[in-house]
């Protein structure tokens, strides 16, 4: 099988994981969606490493992940904190960032 | 001797201030205050002539440095004074005259509220004139121009309740302001030739100058003169100037100030005599505004007014005699002396008529009170013969000397300024008649009217001052004509040159006697055999233009209000609509655009993300496009 098509792949795990970012309000499920959004950026981090044959790639999809594992923990305590102060976990809720 | 020099502008300087600061504990004496300091400034000038009459003709001048007000490298302003014998000649005028009608005021303003501060600024007119005349360098003297100008705007809106006066005060101030801006301009222009803007340098190396440069300097001093001698083309405001008490119209408005522009061009003599365009030009003026000032003197019902033409018109002959050179310079002098004496007398006389009157000012109210104003009748009576030349009196020979004198200008304009001066002559003659049969002679017309007034003679401190001013006016010409003496006391500082006239004087003193007869006869004929008509009649298109003093006014409105303000009303509206329209449009823009910017902050995270995905998307499209070329 063609390593191309794991670039296929990660090309539409990434559009899954946008659309769901702008579509869905509930600030877990955005927060899935930007976690699949990176790990279709690591997916294709190692595709190109197979295809090109060196191990950039991969080197560079073990930083992704820890700089996502830190992430994952940062943003799911801004979730809980926002839940906790009005009880709800909707995105549009969180609006008052405007003038 | 040159530290009393000081003290001439001193003493009026201190009444100023004295009377001006001094509140209302000086109400009920600060006039006689008044009248020592302008008597103590006179007798300091006596003894200051007497000490120059004892030496010899080429040491008269005296000098008094006092401080150096600004100086700045090459630019040195000195306080310091000049007394020669021109100075010398408008000290005793000013002084002399000046005490007389500080006297006469005593009287006149006795029941005038504002009698102090009336003194204070006759007494500040006092030191600014003498301030003008003694200063030895031009801006001292223009320091001295401004201070009677300010002193003529305070005293012309004396009394400032009536807004003819206000208005005639502010008329007088700015029309004045336009020839204070050239004689600025001759400063700035004297100081750029010749380094300094002292008599002595400049006067002395006029003549390495150049024409053009003199002629530059001369036009501007011309036009100086021109506003504060009320000379063609800046004539208006003198007219409106009688709204003043009379007292200031006989002292600023007829014997002393209005002839500072005289005074300016004879002093500038050297200037102008290297410049004979720019003398051609002071001739002009002088011979335009001595018609213009007689026949406006023709027309007016106001004796003030008449009077006040007649002033603009005996300035015209000093200015046109000035505007001769070297033969004219003394004869100018000589009649702004006798000028001063007579002119004086008859605005003091004026103001004795208007007292005794009830202050009415229309001659054809008047009538018939000579038997009950004799004293005022005599005075006035010496004045007009002395001002229509009759033989004898100081303005025959002074006037006569300037229609010598322009005769012997020669050539056409010779002719030209003789016949000018000759009908001016006839004309004085006849207005001067026209307001003496008005006043004294005739119907009594005041009898029957609302309000009768019951003509009575001033008291004895109005008197005796016109009695003084009208020994004057019969002697001062014949005491200045005898043996040349006027002019020998003037020509180490004006020079002078003996005309050659093409007639003979005494072609020119029977032309002036006959012109003089005309006058008189023609006014006897319109108004000492006919009785006078107590309401104006229609009269001709002249009298009527004359009425309007010749439509100067109009002719202002006309060529410069009109037109100023619609270049006021314009720059408004460009100002409004084009400056403001750019900026106020500019940030109306910006802020619409940025009303609309703002809305793209509404707090959503997932319009954030949309923006970003854009952006991102954008990015990448532009790279692989670059890529792609």
């Amino acid at each position: 099988m063609s390593p191309v098509n794991y670039v296929y792949l990660a090309a539409v795990l990434f559009t899954i994981g946008a659309a769901g970012v702008l579509i869905r309000r509930n600030a877990i499920v955005v927060f899935m969606c930007i976690e699949l959004m990176l790990n279709a950026a690591n997916l294709t981090l190692v595709a190109f490493s197979r295809i090109h044959g060196n191990l950039d790639g991969q080197i560079m999809a073990f930083f992704v992940m820890v700089v996502a594992a830190a992430e994952v923990v940062v943003g799911l305590a801004i979730i809980v904190m926002m839940y906790r102060s009005r009880h709800s976990a909707s995105v549009d809720d969180a609006s008052l960032m405007k003038l | 001797m040159e530290s009393l020099i000081g003290l001439l502008v001193g003493f009026p300087l201190l009444g100023a201030a004295v009377l001006l600061c001094g509140g209302r504990k000086l109400d009920r004496s600060g006039h006689w205050l008044g009248v020592l300091l302008s008597g103590a400034s006179f007798v300091t000038g006596v003894v200051l002539f007497a000490g120059m009459l004892g030496k010899p003709t080429d040491q008269r001048a005296l000098h008094q440095h006092l401080f150096t007000w600004v100086p700045v490298e090459s630019f040195q302003a000195n306080v310091a004074f000049q007394l020669d014998q021109l100075a010398m000649t408008f000290v005793l005028l000013i002084t002399g005259v000046g005490t007389l009608i500080h006297i006469y005021s005593v009287g006149y303003m006795e029941h005038d509220v504002g009698r102090r501060r009336f003194f204070g600024y006759l007494n500040l007119f006092l030191a600014a004139m003498l301030l003008l005349v003694l200063a030895d360098n031009y801006l001292l003297l223009y320091v001295g121009w401004e201070g009677v100008g300010l002193a003529s705007y305070l005293l012309i809106g004396f009394w400032q309740f009536k807004p003819s006066a206000a208005v005639a005060a502010k008329k007088a101030f700015l029309v004045n302001r336009v020839g204070d801006a050239g004689l600025a301009i001759a400063i700035f222009l004297m100081f750029t030739t010749f380094g300094s803007f002292t008599f002595a340098p400049v006067l002395d190396n006029a003549t390495d100058a150049g024409e053009g440069k003199l002629t530059a300097i001369g036009l501007m001093l011309l036009l100086a003169a021109c506003g504060k001698s009320a000379q063609v083309p800046l004539q208006s405001w003198l007219g409106d100037a009688m709204e003043g008490p009379t007292p200031v119209s006989a002292l600023i408005h007829a014997a002393t100030m209005v002839t500072a522009g005289v005074y300016l061009i004879t002093r500038s003599g050297a200037i102008f005599n290297g410049a004979p365009d720019a003398q051609t030009v002071v001739v002009v003026v002088g011979a335009v505004t001595l018609l213009y000032g007689a026949i406006v003197g023709c027309a007016k019902d106001d004796i003030k007014k008449a009077l006040a033409g007649s002033t603009m018109s005996q300035i015209g002959y000093m200015v046109l005699a000035a505007g001769l050179g070297p033969i004219g310079y003394a004869f100018a002098i000589m009649h702004l002396v006798t000028h001063g004496f007579f002119k004086a007398g008859l605005f003091l006389g004026a103001g004795s008529v208007m007292h005794g009157m009830n202050d009415e000012v229309d001659m054809r109210r008047y009538g018939g009170l000579r038997k009950y104003m004799p004293v005022t009748f005599v005075t006035f009576g010496l004045g007009y013969l002395a001002i229509i030349g009759f033989p004898g009196l100081s303005g025959f020979f002074s006037k006569d000397q300037i229609i010598e004198a322009a005769f012997a200008k020669g050539g056409t304009q010779g002719w030209i300024l003789g016949a000018v001066t000759l009908v001016g002559a006839a004309i004085t003659a006849y207005y001067m008649t026209r307001v003496m049969l008005m006043t004294f002679f005739g119907e009594e017309r005041w009898k029957g009217q609302e309000n009768e007034p019951h003509p009575h003679e001033s008291p004895k401190i109005m008197t005796v001052p016109m009695i003084v001013l009208a020994f004057g006016s019969v002697f001062a010409g014949g005491l200045f004509k005898a043996g040349e003496s006027f002019v020998h006391w003037l020509e180490p500082v004006t020079q002078f040159e003996h005309g050659h006239s093409p007639v003979s004087a005494a072609a020119v003193t029977g032309a002036t006697v006959v012109a003089l007869l005309l006058g008189v006869g023609g006014a006897w004929l319109q108004y000492g055999r006919r009785p006078v008509p107590s309401v104006a009649p229609r009269g001709s298109l002249l009298t009527r233009a004359a009425r309007r003093d010749l439509l100067q006014d109009d002719i202002n409105h006309a060529v410069l209000v009109k037109p100023g303000e619609y270049l006021t009303r314009g720059l408004v509206y460009a100002d409004n609509k084009v400056v403001d329209g750019a900026v106020n449009g500019t940030a109306a823009a910006f802020g619409g655009l940025s009303g609309r910017t703002r809305r793209v902050q509404n707090g959503f995270v997932r319009s954030y993300a949309v923006s970003m995905f854009g952006g991102a998307a954008v990015l990448v499209a532009a790279t692989l496009l670059m890529r792609a070329v």
